[in-house]
C-alpha cells in the first residue's frame, strides 16, 4: 500500500519536500547541540533542566492518546458515525507518538548511550516505562491502522486476529498518558507537580486537545480530497472536545483552591509566578494570559449553538483549544515546576531559537509520517467511498 | 527493458559505491602500525612486561577495562591480581597510561590504522607525551 | 511454489532471528589467576555521613580551601555564569539554604553565616529512583554514587533532586578548567555530576578532600557504628538538615 504514498498532485510534493527540509534543518541544529554544549542551544540552565523539548514530549502523548476517543466508540460501542475516522485517529496516534519518542531523544546528552536504558532496565523509573508503554503504543496503532485499512482496500471486512489488538491498543492508550503524568508527579522536590490530580489534568487536556486537532485535519481532509469523514463525526468531535475542556478549566480551579486556601507557600508560588509574577519575574504571564484567553474563546464556540454552526467557527474554536493547551502543558508547565528552584530563587527559561529549530524538525518528521500514512488513507478510502459508478454515496 | 536507463545507472551508481574502498586506495602503500613502548617507564623496567601478556592485552585489552570501568565506579573495587600474582591499581590514568605515557605513539597508532575512535579520552586526561623520541 | 511475498516475509523474520545472535557478552575473559578485590584499606562502612559545624567556618578562606580541595581534585570546571555552573560544594546563607524552613527570627549572627551545600546522599533518594539506567545508584556503603560512564544525561535525576545538587553539563568542561588534575578524569558535555563523597578516596582508606581540608570542622563517618566519632557528636549537639519533611533522610547535618 506504501506505492499509494508515491503518487501525488505538485502541492503533495511540495508539502513533503518542505518537511523534509525541516527535518534536515533539524537535524543539523541537533548536531550543532553536541558539538557546543546546550549553553549555546537551549534555554536551559542548572535550575530548569527541562523546558521546551520534554513539553513537546508531554503534549504529543496527550494527542496520540487521545485517538481512543475515536476507536473506542467504533469498536466496543459499535458508534458507526466514527467508522470513517478510526483508522485517521490511529494514524494520527503513530506520527504523534513518533514527536514524543523524538523529543525525549533530543533532550538526551549523550545519546549513544540510549540504548542503556534497555540495557541496563530499571524497573523503578518511570522513564523505563515511558519507552516500553510509547514503542508498544506506537506499534500497536500501526498494525491495527495498517491491517484494517488494507482489509478496507481489499473491500474485505478486518481479519478476526485483529480484534484482541485493537482492544490491546485502546485499554493501551490511557496508560500511557498515566505514565508521562508519572514522570512529574511523583517527584518530591517539586511541589507544583505534585499532585495526584496529575494523570487525571493530562487526561483532560489531551481529550480536548487531540478532537481539536482531528477536526482541524479532518477540515484539511475534506480540503484537499475527495474523502470526507462525515460531518456528524466532526461534530461529536466537537462535543467531545467542549466537555473535555470544562473538566480541565475545572482542574485548574481545583489547584488553585488547593493552593491558596491551603495557604502553603511552595504550592503557591508556581502558580502566582505562572499567573501574576514572582519577585519581579514575568516572562511566562503574557504567555499563560494567551492560553487562558483562547482557552476561553474555543469554550465559548464550543458551547453556544449559535456560534457552533458554521464549520468555519468550529475550526477556529478547535485552533484556540490546541494552541492553548499546547502554550500550557508544552512549556508552562514543565518550566514552572522548577520555578522556584530548591533554594526559593527564580530563574526563569525561555525557548532558544536552535531548540525551537530541533522541535520543528521532530514535529516535521511526525508531519511527514502523518502526511504518508494519511495519503495512503485517504486514497484507499476515496474509493470505498465511491460506488461502482463513481457516484459518492451518501453517508451524512 | 522497461525504464531500462533507470536500472542501468542505478546499477552503475551502486558498483561504484561498493568498490570505493578499493579505488580509493589505490597508490596508497600499507604501513603496519607500530606501536611505540619507548618512554620513561617501561625503559627503567627490567623485564618490560605489561600487566598481562603482549597477546593478552592485543585481544583484551577493551574487554579489560571495560570491566574495570564497572569494578572501579561501580563496586568499588579498585585493587586488581594479575594472572601472574602482582597486584596492580585498577585505574586507566594512573596504571596503564603512567606506563604507556606517549598515547599518540602507542595507542594512537593502532586506533587510527583501524580506525577506532574509543571516547574514553572525552573523560579520561591523556597523559603528556612522553616518550624518549 | 511459495509467493513472493510469503518468501520476503520468512526472510525477514529470520534475518531479525539472526540479528539475535550478534549480541556479545563483555565478561573479562578469565586468563587463569585473575582476581578483582577490594582494596585492603579501604574504609570499611555501612552508611556514611557528615557533620558539618558551621560555628567553626568564620572566614572566607575557611570555605574557599574546603571548595577548591574539592573542585580542583575533580577537575570541576569553573564556570562563571550561574546557568551553566558546576558545583559539587558550594555555600549560600540560612534563609536560602534552609528554604522553607528557616526561622525568621532567630539570631542575625546565624542569618549571615554560611552553610556548606553539597549533595546530601540521601538515604531515600529521588534520584536513584528515578534514573532509567542506574548511572546514579546507591553503594552498600550509603554513598549515592554517580558513573558518569553509563549517564545518558536525561537529566530526570536534576528534576528529581530537592537539593539542587546536581550539575549538568551544558558546556564542554575541559575549557574551563585551567589546572588539570592528571590522576583523576574530567567528565564531559552531556553528562550529569555531582559530589560523590569521595568514593575513589574511600576505596583507598582516605577521607574525602572537603573533609581533610576542613581541619576537624567537618566530621565524617559510619553513622551506623555506634562508636564512631560522628555518633558522639549527633548525640552531643543539635543538629538540624535541609528539607527533612520530604523523607529523602539526607546524610548530611549542620550543627548551628
Amino acid at each position: 500500500m506504501l506505492d499509494l504514498a508515491l503518487k501525488g498532485k505538485p502541492r503533495y510534493w511540495i508539502w513533503v519536500s518542505f518537511l523534509i527540509t525541516m527535518i534536515l534543518i533539524g537535524f543539523i541544529c541537533w548536531m550543532r547541540e553536541h558539538h557546543i554544549g546546550a549553553a549555546f542551544t537551549t534555554g536551559l540552565s542548572r535550575d530548569v533542566t527541562w523546558g521546551f523539548h520534554v513539553g513537546q514530549l508531554t503534549f504529543f502523548v496527550g494527542v496520540a492518546a487521545s485517538a481512543v476517543l475515536v476507536v473506542l466508540p467504533y469498536y466496543f460501542h459499535n458508534y458507526k458515525t466514527f467508522g470513517r475516522l478510526a483508522v485517521i485517529g490511529e494514524f494520527l496516534a503513530v506520527g504523534c507518538v513518533l514527536i514524543a519518542m523524538l523529543s525525549v531523544f533530543v533532550i538526551m546528552g549523550q545519546p549513544s548511550r540510549v540504548w542503556n536504558v534497555l540495557l541496563h532496565a530499571t524497573p523503578h523509573s518511570i522513564i523505563f516505562w515511558d519507552m516500553v508503554v510509547l514503542i508498544t503504543y506506537l506499534s500497536l496503532n500501526l498494525l491495527c491502522g495498517w491491517t484494517v485499512l488494507h482489509a478496507e482496500k481489499k473491500s474485505a471486512p478486518p481479519p478476526k486476529w485483529i480484534k484482541p489488538f485493537i482492544y490491546w491498543a485502546i485499554l493501551w492508550a490511557p496508560s500511557i498518558h498515566t505514565v508521562t503524568a508519572f514522570l512529574y508527579a511523583g517527584l518530591p522536590g517539586r511541589p507544583h507537580w505534585m499532585t495526584a490530580l496529575q494523570a487525571a489534568h493530562f487526561l483532560a487536556t489531551a481529550f480536548a486537545a487531540g478532537p481539536s486537532l482531528l477536526i482541524i485535519l479532518s477540515m484539511i481532509i475534506r480540503k484537499v480530497s475527495k474523502f470526507d469523514p462525515g460531518q456528524q463525526a466532526i461534530n461529536k468531535l466537537a462535543e467531545i472536545a467542549t466537555y473535555a475542556l470544562i473538566i480541565h478549566l475545572f482542574f485548574i480551579g481545583l489547584e488553585f483552591f488547593t493552593a491558596f486556601y491551603s495557604q502553603i507557600p511552595d504550592h503557591m508560588k508556581s502558580l502566582i509566578y505562572l499567573y501574576y509574577g514572582l519577585e519581579g519575574h514575568e516572562k511566562l504571564v503574557p504567555w499563560m494570559a494567551i492560553s487562558t484567553l483562547l482557552a476561553f474563546v474555543g469554550l465559548i464556540i464550543f458551547i453556544f449553538p449559535p456560534l457552533r454552526k458554521w464549520n468555519v467557527t468550529k475550526l477556529i474554536a478547535a485552533v484556540c483549544i490546541f494552541f492553548s493547551i499546547w502554550m500550557d502543558k508544552g512549556f508552562a508547565f514543565v518550566v514552572s515546576g522548577f520555578i522556584p528552584n530548591p533554594f526559593d530563587r527564580v530563574t526563569e527559561a525561555w525557548i532558544a531559537l536552535n531548540e525551537f529549530l530541533v522541535a520543528a524538525g521532530v514535529w516535521s518528521v511526525g508531519a511527514l509520517v502523518i502526511t504518508v500514512l494519511y495519503k495512503i488513507a485517504i486514497t484507499v478510502k476515496e474509493k470505498s467511498v465511491f460506488d461502482k459508478y463513481g457516484q459518492k454515496q451518501i453517508v451524512d | 527493458m522497461y525504464d531500462g536507463w533507470k536500472i542501468i545507472l542505478g546499477l552503475v551508481v551502486f558498483v561504484i559505491i561498493v568498490t570505493l574502498p578499493f579505488t580509493m586506495s589505490i597508490g596508497k602503500t600499507y604501513v603496519q602500525p607500530k606501536p611505540s613502548i619507548d618512554t620513561p617507564e617501561i625503559q627503567k623496567m627490567e623485564k618490560k612486561q605489561c600487566i598481562e601478556s603482549k597477546q593478552y592485552m592485543r585481544e583484551a585489552h577493551i574487554k579489560l577495562l571495560y570491566s574495570w570501568k564497572d569494578y572501579a565506579t561501580r563496586e568499588g573495587k579498585r585493587v586488581y591480581i594479575a594472572s601472574d600474582g602482582k597486584q596492580y591499581n585498577i585505574s586507566l590514568q594512573n596504571t596503564c597510561m603512567k606506563c604507556h605515557s606517549n598515547k599518540e605513539k602507542f595507542c594512537d597508532e593502532c586506533h587510527n590504522y583501524v580506525s577506532v575512535k574509543p571516547y574514553c579520552w572525552d573523560c579520561h586526561i591523556e597523559p603528556k607525551v612522553g616518550g624518549l623520541k | 511454489m511459495i509467493s513472493r511475498r510469503d518468501f520476503l516475509k520468512i526472510t525477514a523474520f529470520t534475518s531479525l532471528l539472526g540479528l539475535g545472535g550478534a549480541f556479545t557478552i563483555n565478561a573479562l575473559e578469565k586468563e587463569s589467576g585473575q582476581k578483582v578485590l577490594q582494596d585492603i584499606k579501604a574504609m570499611k562502612g555501612k552508611r556514611w555521613a557528615m557533620v558539618i559545624d558551621t560555628r567553626k567556618f568564620k572566614t572566607e578562606q575557611d570555605f574557599e580551601k574546603v571548595i577548591k580541595a574539592c573542585h580542583k581534585a575533580h577537575n570541576v570546571p569553573e564556570i562563571i555564569n550561574p546557568l551553566h555552573e558546576v558545583k559539587w560544594i558550594w555555600t549560600d546563607d540560612y534563609e536560602h539554604s534552609f528554604a522553607g524552613t528557616a526561622e525568621e527570627y532567630i539570631s542575625e549572627e546565624i542569618k549571615h553565616r554560611k552553610f556548606l551545600l553539597l549533595c546530601n546522599h540521601c538515604d531515600n533518594a529521588p534520584c536513584v529512583r528515578v534514573c532509567p539506567v542506574k548511572a546514579t545508584f546507591k553503594r552498600a556503603d550509603g554513598i549515592t554514587m554517580q558513573d558518569m560512564h553509563r549517564c545518558i544525561g536525561c537529566k530526570f535525576c536534576m528534576a528529581g533532586c530537592p537539593y539542587g545538587a546536581r550539575n549538568y553539563n551544558f558546556l564542554p568542561p575541559r575549557d574551563y578548567i585551567k589546572e588539570l588534575n592528571p590522576e583523576y578524569p574530567t567528565r564531559t558535555i552531556g553528562v550529569v555530576e555531582k559530589c560523590t563523597f569521595c568514593n575513589e578516596r574511600i576505596d583507598k582508606g582516605l577521607l574525602p578532600y572537603c573533609v581533610e581540608a576542613s581541619e576537624g570542622k567537618i566530621v565524617f563517618g559510619d553513622l551506623f557504628d555506634t562508636k564512631s566519632e560522628i555518633r558522639k557528636v549527633l548525640s552531643e549537639n543539635i543538629v538540624i538538615r535541609r528539607k527533612v519533611e520530604l523523607g529523602t533522610q539526607p546524610m548530611v547535618f549542620y550543627i548551628i
